[in-house]
């Protein structure tokens, strides 16, 4: 067990239980044993000076792809935990789209040690709502919770089957996990690689409607109508996607949702020129969109921010448009995208930020964590939400390169990162 | 002189300016496939690619006659005997084919920006001779051409693009082209083959091409391509014919005689009858002669963006 920590005078936001104050935060033996106010550190304990900083429950990914098994070359459990330490995650849920699939219990398991073994950000393993993502059988929900899957998804393969989708969402009720499923009709989508609109027109690049986002939307959320279980869905990029579930939490639907870190600040105009860093699935919409989803993430309609950090191997990023693959890597870079292009501008207060990216995702998700409150576990995230830095994709810890604010200057980044007591990132140190 | 970048990848950003310095200096070049020796030393000691990731018969063989016929050294890479089908990447095989000291490319390739992808990445001069459903720029330059030698100027003419326009790079560089120029430009054809945003890209739409034949002063008719049916944009080729295709009595009709142009292939019978393709005011076989002026203008004045080549234009050789 390491040394108690004591951090001193950071500005203590803890929306959990109503905290926003400059106080003292004392972890010990891996878990909260004192918050706010002055507090005296114990024999031994290690002090830090946190003045002019934050200090907030740990914050959670809940959407990342690790790539192990199977893609090892482009991230590794290990690796891709370093760059969520480093972007300021305590957690990450990382996704089963792995090879082979993370479908079973062995494999779930295996991912959920590679985390162990690494010892930076914790890692939940998701299970497959399908063996195979195959859209066919269900999958070992059991077994795999069992291992410590914490959540079921197809990610990147919806489940086109809404008998399966409808299964899924009983069977999960058992194991009260969330089903999480990727919005897409693969049928309307049609092979397209951005948004569809004028830009996609003139670059004669095959577009991707709204439509193909917000018919799953609602059939997701009307199957969750029905079944009375918990659907929690995977970045929403559109404007009728915000509308969509505000009607569904409206209607009393278990429906949870989450937004991308790149959808609240770039649009499909980031396409122009063909980058291929500004491909991604769903596609970068219209200045309307992000608008709607930073307001619905205000509202709440939206419950948080992911990254769905998906590193790719540079040869494949560099290539003819419509053949790079989707995704980018977001862990090292979401904090200051977020307090960039939402606290700001005011959209969302420190409060809420730190609710969107630590509190809520524990909640929707179950996990340990999300809070500052006395005896829960010592996952803490110190950030200067002023200071300002350049992102050089060169120094990630993450093997993927490929982000779209390569050489941008962003406000807000992680100074420490706690999990269980123990810092496993230290910027400048 | 008309100045363009290193390369020519597309017609939208384009000036009047520079097309129209482009289409001046095809129209002398014009002259030198009349000859019986057709052939000027313009482009001598100059190395140029042709790389076609994609079938191409016409396009390929008029910009290889306009590089021969500038006495440039050319070399056609198709993909079949291209190492691209061992896996190769798009711009491994530009910087191999660099590395033997090559100075231009001429690149056909299936996927959208591909020509500009190569461009941002090799130094020798990249012309785009087709990319995904993007851009077709001599294409758009060698339409704009014949357009002038009927019309004149092409200020407020009205030209109407007809058919798949979503699926079309010839369409985009057309659309680009002439409203730089000036005049009118509008589609035709199925809404199911036109981009939802069509109108944004200040375009007229006309759902009937009888609509579109009373109103224009051109029509330039789009092929077909027949997969397009399988994929189910449309339901059949025939009803196309009977909704779309460019007839005769539909021409008749007309207030005024249409030019009738078409980028070709055609598929005669289904969007352009043969006695519209084969009649008084087709201009297709004409298109296909400015087609090779049009490609040596481009390419004597990419490499005029050399010193050493702009010299060796200058003396026409004689060093």
């Amino acid at each position: 067990m390491s040394a108690p920590l004591l951090l001193k005078g950071g500005r203590l936001v803890d929306p959990s239980q109503g905290m926003d104050a400059v106080g003292d935060l004392l972890l010990v033996d891996g878990k909260v044993s004192a918050v706010g106010g002055t507090i005296a550190g114990p024999e031994g304990a290690r002090t830090i000076d946190c003045a002019g900083l934050v200090v907030a429950p740990g914050m959670i990914d809940v959407h990342v792809h690790l790539r192990e098994p199977g893609r090892e070359d482009v991230e590794t459990v290990a690796s891709g935990a370093h760059a969520a330490a480093a972007g300021g995650f305590s957690a990450v849920c990382a996704m089963p789209n792995t090879k082979p699939v993370t479908d079973n219990q062995a494999t779930v398991g295996f991912v959920k040690r590679q985390g162990e073994a690494a010892g930076f950000a914790r890692v939940y393993p998701y299970g497959a709502i399908s063996v195979g993502q195959q859209g066919e059988m269900l999958a070992e929900f059991g077994e795999m919770v069992g291992a410590g899957a914490v959540a079921v998804s197809d990610d990147g393969k919806p489940v086109e089957n809404s008998h399966l989708m409808r299964t899924a969402l009983e069977y999960a009720q058992t194991f009260g996990i969330p089903v999480v499923e990727h919005c897409e009709v693969m049928a309307l989508a049609h092979g397209g690689s951005m948004h569809e609109g004028l830009i996609s027109a003139k670059l004669g690049l095959k577009g991707i409607p709204g439509e193909a986002e917000e018919i799953d939307v609602i059939r997701c959320i009307l199957l969750a109508k029905l079944t009375g279980g918990h659907i929690h869905l995977c970045h929403l990029s559109t404007k009728g996607s915000v509308d969509l579930v505000r009607w569904g939490k409206d209607q009393g639907v278990n429906v949870t949702a989450e937004v991308c870190s790149h959808h609240i600040s770039l649009t499909e105009a980031a396409v122009e020129g063909y980058n291929t860093n500004a491909k991604m699935n769903p596609p970068l919409r219209t200045p309307q969109d992000v608008a709607a989803l930073q307001q619905g993430l205000k509202d709440g309609t939206i419950d948080l921010l992911v990254t769905d950090h998906a590193p790719h191997h540079y040869d494949e990023k560099e290539r003819e448009f419509a053949d790079a693959p989707n995704g980018i890597v977001g862990l090292e870079t979401a904090l200051g995208v977020n307090v960039t292009w939402l606290l700001e501008p005011g959209i969302l207060t420190l409060g809420q930020l730190v609710d969107r990216m630590a509190c809520r995702p524990a909640k929707v998700f179950h996990l340990p964590g999300g809070t500052l409150a006395k005896g829960s576990i010592a996952d803490v995230t110190v950030f200067d939400a002023t200071r300002e830095w350049t992102v050089d994709p060169a120094r990630f810890k993450s093997k993927g390169r490929n982000t779209p604010y390569g050489g941008r200057t962003l406000k807000g980044r992680a100074i420490r990162t706690i999990v269980g007591g123990r810092i496993v990132h230290e910027l400048d140190g | 002189m008309t100045m363009l970048g290193k390369d020519l990848l597309g017609l939208a950003g384009l000036s009047r300016e520079q097309i129209t310095g482009i289409l001046d200096v095809a129209e002398p070049l014009k002259e030198i496939s009349e000859r019986t020796i057709k052939k000027v030393p313009t482009l001598r000691g100059m190395t140029v690619v042709n790389l076609f990731f994609e079938p191409s018969t016409r396009t390929r063989i008029s910009f290889e006659f306009a590089e021969k016929r500038m006495s440039a050294d050319t070399v056609n890479v198709a993909t079949a005997v291209s190492s691209v089908s061992k896996g190769e990447t798009l711009v491994d095989t530009a910087r191999n084919l660099e590395a033997m000291r090559i100075d231009m490319v001429v690149v056909r390739h299936p996927g959208s920006g591909a020509a500009r992808f190569l461009a941002e990445r090799i130094e020798s001069n990249v012309i785009n001779a087709g990319d995904g459903t993007c851009e077709h720029p001599t294409q758009g330059l060698l339409d704009l051409l014949t357009l002038r030698d009927k019309l004149g100027s092409l200020e407020g003419r009205r030209i109407c693009i007809v058919g798949d326009v979503l699926h079309s790079r010839v369409a985009r560089s057309n659309i680009w082209g002439l409203q730089a120029m000036g005049a009118e430009v509008a589609v035709c054809g199925p809404r199911s083959l036109l981009p939802g945003a069509i109108r944004e890209m200040g375009v007229q739409v006309f759902d009937r091409i009888e609509a579109a034949i009373d109103w224009a002063e051109a029509l330039n008719v789009l092929r077909l391509q027949l997969e397009r049916m399988e994929f189910g944009y449309i339901p059949s080729l025939r009803e196309y014919n009977r909704v779309f295709g460019v007839t005769r009595a539909r021409l008749e009709r007309a207030p005024r005689d249409l030019l009738i142009l078409h980028p070709g292939p055609m598929n005669r019978g289904v969007e352009i009858d043969s006695d519209v393709a084969d009649g008084p005011h087709s201009v297709i076989l004409q298109q296909v002669t400015n087609g090779v002026a049009v490609r040596m203008a481009v390419l004597y004045l990419l490499a005029g963006n050399k010193a050493s080549l702009a010299e060796v234009a200058k003396t026409g050789g004689a060093t």
